[in-house]
């Protein structure tokens, strides 16, 4: 017998407080990569999807997940990869953007699977907003993020990719 | 496909600590990360759906002549311009096969595609920015751009190796097979190479046997390596 009630809104909700560990700002809902929550015969489970393929904290993610809503009170919790549908940086939430740019990241623009190098050469600046940018590398200190330099405020930043 | 990736992987992962620049160290260890992830994506679909070996065991513990990777990738690194030129070839083939995977009628494999394209869209990028950068640099780099290019060509060629199941592949949908992959390569990288002030080699003869498991003597270091490093590591071994 679970011990809580399934509730579907009451875990979705508490997912908002797992954060990404790449940007520790940044929850796994804001970054669209929760998919679903579902009762099971015995408990729970919540399907996700990775945002690069080779995401080194895959494993961690999960465990977070499954902790956070054991936390709860669930019991068997059961935390799925979501082969059915797959990441792309549109489904940041525009909450998820703002908190990138809070972070000091600059956004992918929305694409529509339809991006070539402009898009991903240009980026807003998150410093000061200028346009006015130039893309130094589109290999960042992470798989997710290019760098990036501003000549309005001279200052260089990071950008999450559009992918 | 999945043994291309590993061992490519692994020869760019040997760039960490020693790029030209800061930015091109980052590059490859980047690049190295997403394609040993390719490969274990791939590992894993075999498993899932062909109940082979687990993915430590298929990418660590085969013989030399169990390895299907193109000749290619297995190259050791020699100078940057070489390692360049290679990642532009590999990569563009690498890219356009996903693409033309994409719509495979084996779903795992084609869901699996459009991500990975997603995902190579970048190391494409990257390779055509160094290659038309140094290809219309000094004379010196021109010049050994061009020499790794000769010497590469035939090796880029063997990537189009046919398997014994080309004819089957094509007919059920699978893969269109890789004379359509090899000439949309030839399509994609020509004007780019132009652009580079670089010219295609007009002789050609392919270097095959990589997918049959034979190989050049610069591969089997490379495996005795990687599974040292796998070894002396604890079991249940995190990618
Ligand atoms: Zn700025």
């Amino acid at each position: 017998m679970p011990v809580t009630v399934f509730n579907k809104e009451e875990i979705h909700k508490s997912l908002v407080e797992v954060m990404d560990p790449e940007i520790p700002t940044l929850s796994v809902v804001d970054m669209g990569m929760i998919t679903g929550v579902e009762e099971t015969v015995t408990g729970v489970r919540v399907k996700m999807i990775p945002t690069f393929t080779a995401c080194p904290a895959l494993r961690v993610i999960k465990e977070m997940i499954k902790s956070k809503v054991e936390s709860l009170g669930y019991e068997n919790v059961e935390v799925q990869v979501d082969d059915s549908i797959i990441w792309n940086s549109d489904r940041i939430t525009p909450n998820g953007k703002i908190l990138l740019e809070n972070f000091g990241l600059g956004t992918p623009q929305r694409h529509a699977g339809n991006f070539g190098l402009e898009e991903i050469a240009h980026s807003k600046c998150p410093h000061c907003g200028s346009e006015d940018t130039t893309m130094n590398s589109i290999f960042g200190s992470t798989l997710c993020r290019s760098t990036h330099f501003c000549f309005s405020c001279k200052q260089a930043f990071e950008r999450f990719k559009p992918v | 496909m999945a043994d291309d990736e590993l061992i490519y992987g692994h020869r760019m992962s040997e760039w960490t600590g020693m790029g030209p620049i800061m930015e091109e160290d980052i590059a490859y260890s980047s690049m190295a990360q997403d394609k040993i992830g390719h490969a274990l994506a791939n590992y894993s679909i075999l498993e899932k759906e062909f109940q082979t070996a687990n993915p430590d065991k298929l990418a660590f513990f085969r013989k030399e002549n169990e390895m299907m990777n193109c000749q290619l990738v297995e190259l050791s690194n020699h100078e940057y311009d070489f390692s360049l030129v290679r990642h532009f070839l590999f990569d563009h083939a690498d890219f356009i096969r996903y693409e033309m995977l994409s719509t495979s009628s084996f779903a795992p494999l084609a869901q699996l595609s459009k991500k990975i394209k997603g995902e190579l869209k970048y190391h494409v990028l990257h390779a055509d920015t160094w290659l038309t950068r140094l290809g219309n640099a000094t004379d010196e780099s021109h010049v050994r751009m061009q020499s790794a290019l000769n010497e590469l060509w035939n090796y880029a060629l063997g990537i189009f190796e046919p398997s014994d199941f080309e004819a089957q592949l094509i007919a059920e949908k699978i893969f269109d097979g890789e004379k359509v992959l090899q000439q949309k390569w030839i399509e994609k990288i020509s004007p780019i190479i132009e652009k580079a002030n670089l010219k295609i080699p007009t002789s050609s003869s392919p270097v095959y046997g990589g997918r049959k498991g034979y190989h050049t003597d610069q591969l089997q270091p490379l495996l005795t390596e990687m599974a040292e490093v796998i070894s002396s590591e604890a079991e249940g071994t995190e990618w």
